[in-house]
């Protein structure tokens, strides 16, 4: 396994957080405490294990393909923080 | 007694004898919360004009006929506040739909009333994580309630409501049910539908209920147990009446005790109290069994890394543009998801999001993620191997008894230590019980009972025969 060291800033990025100077410092050396505690994973023998990534064996259920009743896009709609015409509305991505 | 401090199976007896209406259980729950959650803190919000016009309406013949239950604040109840304890959400989301586990309380005549305090989006195991409000737990003011249903588990010992939903990823019901002296119920993974649900770690969250009983925590079991088209995880299992039974007993019941699990830093007097219910149990004719749970010492470093994994991945669509709080005046589309984010989330949310994306970013995945799931393989297998010789297993809920509030605030991991007892359940999908036992130095203190994948039967009926003792 690698050091138990994060770039708090770097991942912050990639998990779209910005974070204050003291967060990035307080952060980092707390989690360098978990992830010393998580290196003891390095002990156990794996070879040979599948993964397991539900509790539940049950894989690719699927059912008949109906329309059913959904939700309005207006209970969608109506939490959003700025919206017009039916539709989410953010910042200008493109210049036209 | 007030009727918010009855249970439910002894209310329903007086209003199908006409004794009492719901009306009058909303309206002792209202005048409760009024006069005394203010020293409290279990609710963040309640709709009690919605409620008495349900209440008026309820048909007493179906099972939860005109009982009230109180709703953690990440499940969705259509027209109602839902703000998982969170800055991102609060007074910015309004549920647009039921949960399916609100619509089975509904179909069981039940009525949905009040909101409880959380940890933030369920991460914590004190409550202490809410961005909302501290909730004092109500046996022990200036101790914490658990987390992170602490409001539930608050609102039920605390005789406000008769019993109340919580969740638990790893164990966020059967913690802070210790933790308050009430019975918390973690059920199997998939026995109960997670639609609706705020999703914190997928493959760990389960509903369930938190009661003054454990015959209420079975009545309410029967309710929202259930196979749910919106949930491909759910299990379309039978789903048996979990209050048949209960008083059968433990005669001839093999239960396990894992010897890992009384050696790790453990309050001696809850060691004792765990080691006496135990031999209680074996005078009524159960035998014990010493088990091992080889793995059980790499449990929480799997969890930490499992659990944030998936929460990094749930947790992206708060993004400032679909719901809640979106930063005022962002430069450009970067700004506004990273300062929705940075103003939204808590610290607890935010360490765990960075320690999600960090175990699955390019050159970790295999080393941590994927090795924590093969970990996890190991820590089922432990269980399906002990299930193997045992009915149901025996533990300590926590280490300790409820801290003090801010006794381990700065130091994180110090609060996932505390989680060693109840996590393995949640990785490996079995189901767990926390049951009050005699308080220590008058501090409520749980029994765990575990049981294999759907063995609720199994361990409602033990946790009767610990509750009758």
């Amino acid at each position: 396994m690698a050091d138990s060291s994060i770039d708090v800033r770097y991942v912050a990025n990639l998990a779209r957080i910005n974070l204050s100077e003291e967060e990035v410092e307080r952060f980092g050396s707390q989690l360098t405490g978990v992830m010393k505690h998580i290196e003891k994973l390095s002990e156990v023998d794996i070879e040979g294990i599948e993964p397991m990534s539900h509790a539940n064996t049950t894989s690719n259920k699927v059912r008949p393909d109906e329309p059913v009743e959904s939700l309005p896009a207006k209970g969608f709609l109506q939490n959003a923080p700025d919206q017009a015409n039916g539709q989410l509305r953010v910042p200008k991505v493109v210049d036209a | 007694m007030s009727l918010a401090a009855q249970s439910l199976s002894s209310l329903r007896r007086q209003l199908t004898a006409g004794e009492i209406s719901p009306r009058d259980i909303i309206e002792d729950a209202v005048s409760q919360i009024s006069a005394r959650d203010g020293d409290i803190g279990a609710f963040i919000s309640s709709e009690p004009e919605t409620a008495l016009t349900e209440a008026d309406k309820a048909d007493l013949s179906l099972p939860l006929g005109g009982l009230p239950i109180g709703i953690k604040d990440n499940i969705n109840v259509q027209g109602s506040p839902c703000t998982c304890g969170s800055k991102f959400l609060s007074g910015a989301y309004t549920s647009p739909y039921d949960a399916t586990v609100i619509k089975n309380l509904r179909a069981a005549g039940a009525i949905p009333f009040g909101r409880t305090n959380l940890d933030e989006f369920a991460m914590g195991s004190s409550t202490e994580n809410s961005g909302i409000q501290l909730t004092q737990n109500p046996a022990a003011p200036g101790h914490i309630p658990g987390g992170s249903s602490g409001g539930s588990a608050a609102a039920v010992a605390g005789n406000f409501i008769p019993a109340a939903l919580g969740s638990d990823t790893g164990g966020s019901i059967r913690q802070p049910a210790s933790h308050c002296g009430v019975v918390g119920l973690k059920p199997s993974y998939g026995r109960v539908s997670r639609y609706g649900l705020v999703a914190f770690g997928s493959s760990l969250d389960q509903i369930g209920p938190l009661t003054h009983t454990v015959e209420d925590a079975a009545l309410l079991l029967n309710a929202i147990a259930g196979v749910d088209p919106r949930d491909s995880t759910s299990l379309d299992a039978e789903i048996p009446d979990y209050t048949e039974g209960l008083d059968q007993g433990v005669a001839g019941m093999k239960l396990g005790l894992p010897k890992e699990y009384f050696t790790q830093g453990i309050d001696s007097q809850i060691r004792e109290r765990v080691e006496s219910a135990a031999k209680a149990l074996e005078a009524q004719g159960a035998e014990l069994v010493e088990i091992s749970l080889p793995h059980t010492e790499y449990a929480i470093a799997t969890y930490y890394i499992i659990a944030p994994a998936e929460a990094s991945s749930n947790l992206s669509r708060f993004d400032g543009v679909r719901y809640g709080n979106r930063t005022e005046n962002p430069r450009d589309m970067l700004s506004l998801y990273t300062d929705s984010r940075e103003a939204g989330f808590g610290s607890e949310v935010k360490r765990r999001i960075i320690l999600g994306t960090y175990v699955l970013s390019s050159g970790y995945h295999d080393a941590y993620y994927l090795r924590a799931l093969k970990v996890r393989t190991l820590i089922k297998q432990d269980f399906v191997q002990a299930f193997e010789k045992v009915d149901a297993i025996l533990t300590p809920v926590a280490p300790d008894a409820a801290p003090k509030m801010g006794a381990a605030s700065g130091d994180p991991l110090k609060h996932y230590l505390a989680d060693i007892f109840t996590i393995s359940a949640n990785l490996a999908g079995n189901c767990g019980i926390s049951v009050p036992l005699e308080p220590v130095d008058g501090l409520p203190v749980g029994l765990q009972i575990l049981g294999p994948h759907l063995g609720e039967q199994t361990i409602l009926r033990c946790a009767r025969a610990v509750e009758a003792l």
